[in-house]
Formats: structure tokens, sequence, C-alpha cells
């Protein structure tokens, strides 16, 4: 699911945003990076000028495009922008694929919003550049366009709704293992595919915060994929345990990998002597973390990312903001968000969830 | 193939020194694909002795029981010259019905019956459709497989069932047993058991190897043979029903995606127990075995620390090494059937 690819799209973005600053240092002074991506790529630049203190346009529709339908995350995520939005007292709807790899699909949905002349556009991208064409087609005809969960590249969206920082959700794990473990002991990693971007930066992020003197007594012996498959992910835990007999803990970043991991250790032998953390929705790690294999677990609020999308849509559309780095916008409820570098908005870090506050959490 | 071996009244008197040779070849196929997974086990077991501690037992036994139980389904199936390609869906259907049923409170063994009753319904709609339409099973059951697939995602749309959903006392029965042995591997050995032995030792059970050696002759023989096609895809479905259940139990997860490509690796188990893909001939256990060593390498290479890539390609040399043995039995079958079908004739002349 989302969690898979998402940071995928970050890190592209991120190679993007590094050679658009290249070409913009030496007119860091009056250029927005805005208007160098539309130079750079023919996008639309938006001749409006924002104005923070417009007040919201009323009867704007706001179209959700999820990377899947039918999945839960996105179901929870998209109906968070549902509450947003209507609160606003806007117009939400949402389509999408049944399969979360069918590009084609969600580029042809792309278009009929864009027919059905939608005022914006909050999509979670399958592809980075395969969207592109279909995107700024889109804006050109005055479609505002935010990504959210998933990245196109810079150049094809007005703004992207980060969940949480690539950065964060590496060292947060890396943080909440040690505390389970005492700072001491090896641990083991269990990721999704050895080809999912998104988890190795993750785990990039994980090394390097490992390097920190206060984790020399954590040894990570090695990284396994169990490919989000249930069977694989379990037979993968099952070999870390049998190769190494001393290992203390698992992070698992994959939200299939941590709840096969934690259904299989609360059926073994190792259930509480081995930790597991990671990144996982409540729903899925409510009954191992009620009966004691887990700890605790980390992940942010899809519902919360989906809202900040929406608001962010009706901001923009109402020209609030353009999408320039350092404008800032209200999300309701939410507070106040400031746009960062490359047109990207932060979401937050990472919520814990353990035995004190998972009963809250319904997702 | 070893439907020649025991015949009916009708064809040739038995010849008890070939019959003997015959059910050896055949044997041995099954002996190879048991002494390729002995080799494995004690091979890992020297490079890292925590592999077959009780634990390690215990989870190779538990990762095969659904693969085997399924496969024994498939392999009454291929048994037929038929495939059932619709059983990864049928498996994802029936688990949610089962898991649906468990989290509004219901009875465990309801739940199980219910995944049950449901595959097998699925099986009769697989068996009508191939013995009615006269359509090959490979277009048919692809065909059930999307529209089940379909029916899951309308059904079940973003819905999960998982772990807190369920009672305990049901995910426990997932992952304890009788001292190694899990509740889960027992309950599929005696499916297995009674499969093979109804496949063995019944009339119809006989009926099905007829059907799959030879369909014309079979019929002309008498074989009903639309309502064998149709009892072999019900024992399928109602099998792939039953992995659903347990499936529920053991991962304690399911959405819409459950058993999503499952078919695939059912039919490679199969074909590498030795089930032959034009029908009539290989065993229930074969099968059973066939998914054992499947699933034993996904343990094995964890286990001793190789990459977890290499499993596709090691199960690809496994089935294309099945095959071309298969092969090299077809034909000493052949060649042993044909001596046989000389010494009847020189006994009649003689």
């Amino acid at each position: 699911m989302s969690l898979r690819t998402a940071p995928a799209r970050r890190a592209a973005a991120a190679v993007v945003a590094v050679t658009a600053l290249a070409l913009t240092a030496a007119a860091c002074g009056g250029t927005t990076k805005k208007s160098t991506d539309a130079a750079n790529s023919s996008a639309p630049a938006s001749s409006a000028s924002a104005n923070p203190s417009a007040a919201s346009k009323k009867g704007l529709t706001i179209a959700y495009l999820p990377k899947q339908v039918n999945n839960p995350y996105f179901t929870i995520s998209d109906n968070g922008g549902r509450k947003a939005v209507e609160a606003l007292g806007e117009k939400y709807k949402e389509v999408g694929t049944n399969s979360g790899t069918d590009t084609a699909g969600q580029v042809s949905y792309v278009n009929t919003l864009t027919q059905q002349q939608v005022s914006a556009i909050a999509v979670s991208a399958q592809d980075p550049g395969a969207l592109c064409t279909a995107l700024n087609q889109a804006r050109k005809n005055g479609v505002k366009v935010v990504t959210y969960d998933s990245d196109t590249n810079a150049s094809c969206r007005d703004l992207f709704v980060s969940q949480a920082s690539a950065e964060d959700l590496g060292r947060t794990e890396v943080q909440l293992m040690a505390k389970q473990i005492g700072g001491k002991g090896q641990i083991a990693i269990l990721s999704a595919a050895q080809t999912a971007t998104n988890q190795n930066t993750w785990i990039g992020y994980m090394k390097d915060e490992l390097k920190k003197p206060e984790y020399k007594d954590i040894q990570l012996v090695k990284v396994a994929y169990g490919n989000d498959d249930a069977q694989t992910s379990f037979q993968q835990t099952q070999g870390l345990l049998q190769q190494y007999p001393n290992l203390k803990g698992i992070i698992s970043p994959t939200t299939v990998g941590i709840k096969a991991a934690a259904q299989y250790l609360s059926g073994s032998r190792y259930k509480g002597k081995v930790q597991l953390t990671g990144l996982g929705t409540p729903n899925d790690m409510r009954a191992y973390v009620n009966n004691g294999t887990v700890q605790g677990f980390e992940l942010w609020d899809p519902a919360k990312l989906g809202a900040l999308a929406g608001y962010a849509a009706v901001a923009l559309a109402s020209g609030q903001i353009t999408g320039a780095a350092g404008q800032s916008f209200t999300a309701g409820d939410l507070g106040s968000f400031t746009i960062g570098q490359d047109s990207v908005v932060v979401l937050g870090k990472p919520t814990v969830f353990d035995k004190s506050n998972i009963g809250q959490f319904n997702f | 193939m070893t439907m020649t071996a025991e015949p009916t009244p009708a064809t040739a008197p038995e010849a008890p020194s070939t019959t003997g040779v015959l059910d050896r070849v055949l044997k041995v196929r099954e002996l190879a694909i048991a002494a390729v997974l002995v080799l494995m086990l004690t091979a890992t077991q020297l490079d890292n002795s925590a592999f077959l501690s009780q634990q390690g037992i215990k989870d190779l036994l538990l990762n095969a029981t659904i693969l085997v139980l399924v496969a024994v389904g498939q392999a009454v199936v291929v048994i037929t010259r038929n495939v059932d390609l619709s059983v990864g869906s049928v498996l994802g259907i029936s688990a949610f019905a089962a898991g649906d049923l468990l989290h509004g409170g219901g009875n465990p063994v309801l739940a199980v019956l219910v995944a049950v009753a449901l595959g097998a319904a699925f099986g009769v709609v697989n068996g009508l459709l191939v013995s009615l339409g006269q359509v090959p099973a490979l277009v048919v059951t692809l065909g059930t497989l999307y529209i089940i697939r379909g029916l899951d995602s309308i059904w079940i749309g973003s819905r999960q069932i998982t772990a807190a959903d369920l009672p305990s006392g049901f995910t426990t029965f997932g992952h304890d047993g009788l001292g190694v042995v899990p509740y889960l591997a027992l309950l599929t050995a005696v499916v297995l058991v009674a499969a093979a032995y109804f496949l063995r030792s019944y009339r119809s059970g006989r009926d099905l190897y007829a059907l799959g050696s030879s369909p014309e002759a079979a019929r002309l023989a008498g074989v009903p043979v639309r309502k064998r096609i149709l009892g072999a895809y019900i024992v399928c479905g109602a099998l792939a029903g039953l992995a659903g259940a347990l499936y529920l139990a053991r991962f304690g997860n399911v959405d819409s995606g459950t058993g999503n490509g499952y078919e695939l690796t059912v039919v490679s188990a199969v074909v590498v127990g030795g089930v032959a893909f034009t029908g009539g001939s290989g065993s229930v256990y074969g099968a059973a075995l066939g998914a054992l060593l499947l699933t034993s390498i996904n343990s094995v290479l964890p286990s001793i620390g190789v990459s977890s890539v290499w499993v596709q390609a090691i199960d690809g040399v496994l089935l294309l090494l099945a095959i071309a043995v298969d092969r090299v039995v077809a034909l000493r079958v052949a060649g042993l059937l044909r001596k046989r079908a000389a010494q009847t004739r020189s006994a009649h002349h003689g």
C-alpha cells in the first residue's frame, strides 16, 4: 500500500528539488521556486499572486484521486478529506482505479476530472512521471493540483502534502526500538520488497541514526525482505530468529510486514522476548499491543493527511496560496501550515501508538 | 495411468508382475521428492542447528498446511485432466466470510463450516460450467477467478478482518498444537489421508483417473463423466474454502486482496508433486509433498541467510525438473504397458 512507495516519490521530488535549486541559486532573491519550475518544465505558472487574506471561495469541487479505491488506508484518508472539504462548505468527490498499479487508469481519471472542470484535484500518484502531462493539462485549464501521500515530479503539481519526512520516520523508528530493548542488543529490519525505494530511504536514515554514540551497543544484523506478503513475511521472520538466536528486536517499516511479524511472534515462543516496532495501523496492531507482543509502533494519522490535502486544495483554489515556499495557510483544527522548500507541506512527526492511547484510534 | 493398473472387468485380465513394477515406478516419483526434501532439511539443520528446533518444526508444518490443503483439492481436479484456477479467489472470499461471521460474534466451528460451504458452492459453479459447457477448464476457471475476485472487491471493499476481530481461541487454534504437531497440520493430515484413500479404494475415485487418462474411453466404459467432474470441483472448492478458514486462523488478517496469485503457487506444488497436467496420473500424497517442498524452500533460504530473491528461480527449476522426470517416467510406463499387452496377447493365444 501507500507506505511502500510514498517516499520513492519524495526521493524523486528531492532530486528535482536539488536540480531546481542549483538552477535558481543565483536568483534566490526575487524568484520563487514556483516560477522556476514553470520555466523549466513548461508547466503553467499561475498568474495570480497569493492573497492570504482572501476568503475561501464557495461552491468549489475538490476531487480526490487516491492510488487505489477500496484500499483501507486511502478510505480513511479520503474520508478525512471529505470532512474537511464539507466543513468548509465545498463539494467533495472521490474517483479512482481498483488497482494500485493501473497508472493508465489514473491518467484517464485526471483527464475526466479536467473535462468536468473541478476546482482542484488531490491525487496520490501511482507514478512520479506518468501523470505529468495530464496534470499539467489540468493546471492549464485552471484546475489546482495537490498531491498527497505519494508525490509526482515537483513540476507537475502546485503542492505536495507529505505525511511525514522520510528522515523523521527512519530516525524515530530507531529511537522507539532503542527504548524497547534498553539500548542494547542485536536488531534486524523486516522490509517489503528489496526494490521499494521508500523503504530503502527510511532504512538509510535508520542506519544513519544508529551511527550516533548512544546506539553503540545496538547492532543491525540483517535487513530481510518479506515482499509485503503475509506468508513470506512470516518465513523471513522465522529465518531471522533462527539465524540470530540472540536477536532482541525487529523494525518493520511496512504495515503488511509488521502485522505479519506480530502475528507470528504472538503465536511463537518468542512472544514478549523479541521486541517489534515499525509502521503499522492501530486496527491491525490492536490485538498484539493488547496481548503484550508489541509495546509500541508509529504512523501518521491518514485522516489528518487527507484533511490537510483538502484544506490545501481549497486554499489554492481560493487564491490564498499559490504553492510558493514561505506562504502559509490555516487548516481548520489542524492549525497553521507553512509551505516548505519545493512546495511541500509536512503533516508533522509521526504519532506513536501504545497500550495507553491505541484505544482512541480507529483506522 | 494408474487407472490401467486396476482394470474394470471389461479390460484385460490381471498381470500381477508388471503391475508391481508399475506401482514401484510411480512410487519412486514420490520417494524422489521426499528424498530431496529430507536432504534439504538435513543440510539446513547441519548449517544452522536452530532450524529443526521444536519451534522450527512447528513452523515448517504450519507454513505448509494451507498450501497442502489447496494442493490436495487441485490434484483431484488435475487428475481428471482439468484445472481450477479460481482457488486463490475462493480462498480469499471464504476467509473473509468466516472472519465476518466471527467478527459478529459467531461460533468458530460454524465459521469454518460456512467457509467450506461457500467454497463448495463455488466448486459447483465451476464444475457445472466445465462439465456442461464443454469448455476448456483453464478458460472457465480463469473467468470464475476474475468474477470471484470482483465479488470480493464489491462485497469487502476496503474492509478488513484483523486479529482484534477474532476470538482468541480461534487464533490460538491457528498456532497451537500437540507437541510439535500443530492442530492445523493434524486437520490437514486427516483430509490428506481421506482424499488418498478415496482416490485409491473407491470406484468413483478410480473413475477420476479413468477420466483423466482417456475421457472418451471412460465415457464408453460407462463412467458418469459430468457427475465425476462436478464432484472433483466440489472437493477442490470445499478444500479451498477450508484453507481460507485456516488462513484466517493462522494469519489473523484478511482483506480483499487475500489469496491473490495463490493459484499459480498451488499449480506449481501439484506439478512438482508429480500430478501430471495431462491427467490420469499422480497422487494427492505427491501433491502434498510438492507443497511441503515448495514452502520449505522458502523457510530454508532465510534460515541459512540466502537472499529470498532466489526463491522464485529455484521454484522454476524445480518445476522444470519435475516435468522432465514425469516425461521419463511416462515413457517408461508406456514401455511397460506395451510389454504387458504383448504378454496378455500371447496368453490369449497360448
